[in-house]
């Protein structure tokens, strides 16, 4: 019992670092670069805009669909190496 | 073939597909009703779930949004960023914690009546505001490509959505949105093609808005910044001053996406915990296709609008009126373009109507033009063939119905499983249950038909609150209630009413007290915000305002009871989860 429940700790702790690091990548490409960081980027261009620009209208949704998706992968590994899949 | 008999050819094509499909998957148990007996893929519920979140105003309207320029990327992120959310914070949770609604799970998890209460009413309002939109759009979309009235168009697609929403329950509905996505998707993406052809040789729309413009050798965000600010325009690519404000915007669209009910119910109905968060990324892929289109249409559209009214460039002589296309003159009938002389010089001077060009002999701006034209004239302005017009009409529709069906499932599940079911009689049969959702559904298509053809003056407003309630009292909720086991009821209802008072009473100050007009405490411009945040973006504070009552109230009174924290425990890891089940 007691190694069922370590089990399940360590199972939901790795879930909360997988979702806090995919969040800070997430806030990264469209709060970061989108939005507040805009500025800093400003020099790099990208065919007649400037980086912040292709990520606040394209760019932030490609890394959004490839993290739910990394996440995915993750998390049924995840599932799998602790037993818990259905 | 007249452009209105292929028009009709098309629309009613559609409706004849969506209508076969319903008959071939009836409703047939309770389950089959609410999450179509929980066996659809990750893939279809994917391509579902896009069609029920891309309504008619992601359809006709959202391009138009983007054409103001940068600003509005806040659109483009926060419609999408949401998705992360939910494939992270709550769909897979809610997934194996298996039951119908999301009134279920509040109910349950605080362990209260009065929470699942609370939940129904957050659930109705929000619903309903967004199905006014989409019986109103549907009626938009029918008047002008079929040439009936709009209220006559409002009827028709009420017709429709109720033969299939009411028979096929959400088994109808999952299917039919299905064929809707590929028939919108369709009619968005074929037009871009062709312009992005057109105006950069490039037939991705995605790469050719960064790619250069066939006519003067420059790229295409350069030359637009060039037309624009020579109009008096912004720059379409600057920067805006109030980043706070735009930040909390687009983090209220993302949260409040993740907190619709009507897109949360669709993850029930797949079959396990993995294909939650697959379904998750497979909608947004489906989303993204037309989401990454849309800008590539904003800053084309804009820029052939803008060529065809200064054809040799802007420092020259605008167009004469009399010389104006064919595509201009059938949107002059519909009201949707409008032309005045103003300095009777036959020609039209179309500038940003707050700079003065006066040294050019300019009277003032003489052209006014509805942003939804971007799209809806897309075809005609890129001399497409009239079968891509009745796509274009057909896509239109779909959007608005897709949506429509949704938001009456999320509708008409809370009053007869929360209300009937769980609060007034629990003793009702399976089959009295599924005639109360059938008959729920009925009332609910009828009361969107009354408000879609009487729509409250208030409507457009009204969609800034169903985001703002979501986001600060649906979202908050559901994540504390599958992240933290000490969350107890007393510290979620505290939270929530808090959270959800002060966004409502936020915007009703600048909006109008119950959106009465003239009633608004200060007006609404950004020297009168609190820290210059707009009521559009009020629900993340709201939000957060949320979370810190509902954990101070809860750290201070008792822990929630055993079974309580089990639920907690069980919902977080995938094993045993099962189909979904009825209590």
């Amino acid at each position: 019992m007691a190694d069922h429940k370590s089990n399940a700790e360590a199972y939901w702790s790795a879930n909360l670092r997988l979702i806090l690091g995919s969040l800070v990548i997430w806030a990264l490409c469209s709060y970061g670069f989108g939005i507040i960081l805009r500025p800093m980027l400003s020099g790099i261009m990208i065919g007649g805009a400037d980086l912040g620009f292709f990520f606040a209208q394209q760019g932030s949704i490609y890394v959004f669909i490839a993290l739910i998706f990394f996440y995915r992968w993750k998390m049924n590994k995840l599932d799998k190496e602790f037993g818990l899949e259905e | 073939m007249s452009q209105f008999a292929i028009n009709m050819l098309f629309v009613g094509a559609s409706f004849v597909l969506y209508i076969g499909i319903a008959l071939w998957a009836r409703a047939g148990s309770t389950k089959e009703f609410y999450v179509a007996g929980g066996g659809v893929g990750p893939i279809p519920n994917g391509m579902a779930t896009a069609a029920d979140w891309m309504s008619a105003a992601s359809f006709i309207s959202m391009a138009g949004l983007i054409s103001v320029g940068y600003v509005n990327s806040s659109f483009l992120m926060g419609w999408t960023g949401g998705y992360v959310l939910l494939a992270m914070l709550l769909a897979p949770y809610l997934r194996k914690f298996g039951k119908f609604t999301v009134p279920d799970f509040v109910g349950d998890r605080f362990y209260s009546k009065g929470a699942r209460l609370v939940a129904v009413v957050a659930l109705l309002l929000t619903s309903i505001t967004y199905v006014i939109g989409q019986m109103s759009g549907a009626g938009v979309a029918f008047a002008r490509f079929l040439e009936v009235s709009s209220d006559a168009g409002i009827w028709i697609a009420s017709a429709v959505v109720f033969v299939y929403a009411v028979i096929g329950g959400m088994k109808g509905i999952t299917y039919t949105q299905v064929a809707q996505y590929v028939v919108l998707i369709l009619a968005y993406t074929i037009p871009a093609i062709f312009i992005s052809l057109q105006l950069t040789g490039n037939p991705i729309p995605q790469i050719g808005m960064f790619g250069d413009h066939v006519d003067s050798g420059m790229p295409l965000l350069q030359k637009l910044n060039e037309v624009v600010r020579d109009l008096g325009f912004q720059d379409y690519t600057a920067d805006v001053s109030n980043k706070l404000n735009m930040v909390l915007f687009t983090l209220s669209l993302m949260i409040g996406t993740a907190g619709l009910p009507h897109v949360i119910i669709r993850f029930f109905t797949v079959p396990k915990v993995a294909d939650a968060r697959s379904s998750a990324g497979w909608a947004l892929v489906f989303i993204a296709l037309l989401y990454t289109t849309a800008p590539a249409v904003a800053s084309m559209a804009r820029l052939n609008l803008l060529t065809t009214v200064y054809p040799q460039g802007v420092e020259q002589p605008a167009l004469e009126y009399s010389e104006r296309p064919q595509w201009v003159k059938n949107w002059e009938e519909t009201g949707l373009i409008k032309f005045e002389d103003k300095n009777n010089d036959g020609r039209i001077q179309y500038y940003n109507p707050t700079a003065d060009f006066s040294d050019r002999g300019w009277a003032g701006n003489e052209l006014t033009v509805n942003s939804d034209i971007l799209v809806l004239a897309n075809p005609e302005i890129a001399n497409l063939p009239g079968w891509v017009i009745g796509l274009i009409a057909a896509g239109a529709i779909a959007a608005a119905l897709s949506t429509a069906a949704g938001l009456l499932l999320a509708i008409s599940s809370a009053v007869s499983h929360d209300l009937i079911k769980t609060i007034i009689n629990p003793n009702i049969s399976e089959k009295n249950e599924m005639l109360a959702a059938r008959i729920s559904m009925a009332v609910a298509i009828l009361v969107a038909t009354y408000l879609g053809l009487n729509p409250p003056g208030f409507a457009a407003q009204v969609v800034a609150l169903a985001f703002g309630i979501a986001a600060s009292s649906i979202f908050p909720m559901l994540m504390m209630g599958i992240f933290s086991r000490r969350i107890n009821s007393v510290g979620a209802i505290s939270g929530m009413v808090a959270g959800l008072a002060f966004t409502v009473i936020y915007i009703f100050i600048f909006l109008g007290w119950f959106f009465i007009p003239g009633t608004n405490s200060l007006p609404n411009t950004p020297d009168n915000w609190l820290f210059g945040i707009s009521p559009l973006s009020i629900g993340s504070v709201g939000a957060v305002i949320n979370f810190a009552v509902a954990f101070a109230v809860a750290y201070m009174t008792a822990p929630p009871p055993k079974e309580v924290q089990d639920l907690v425990e069980s919902v977080r890891f995938p094993k045993g989860a099962g189909a979904a089940v009825a209590h």
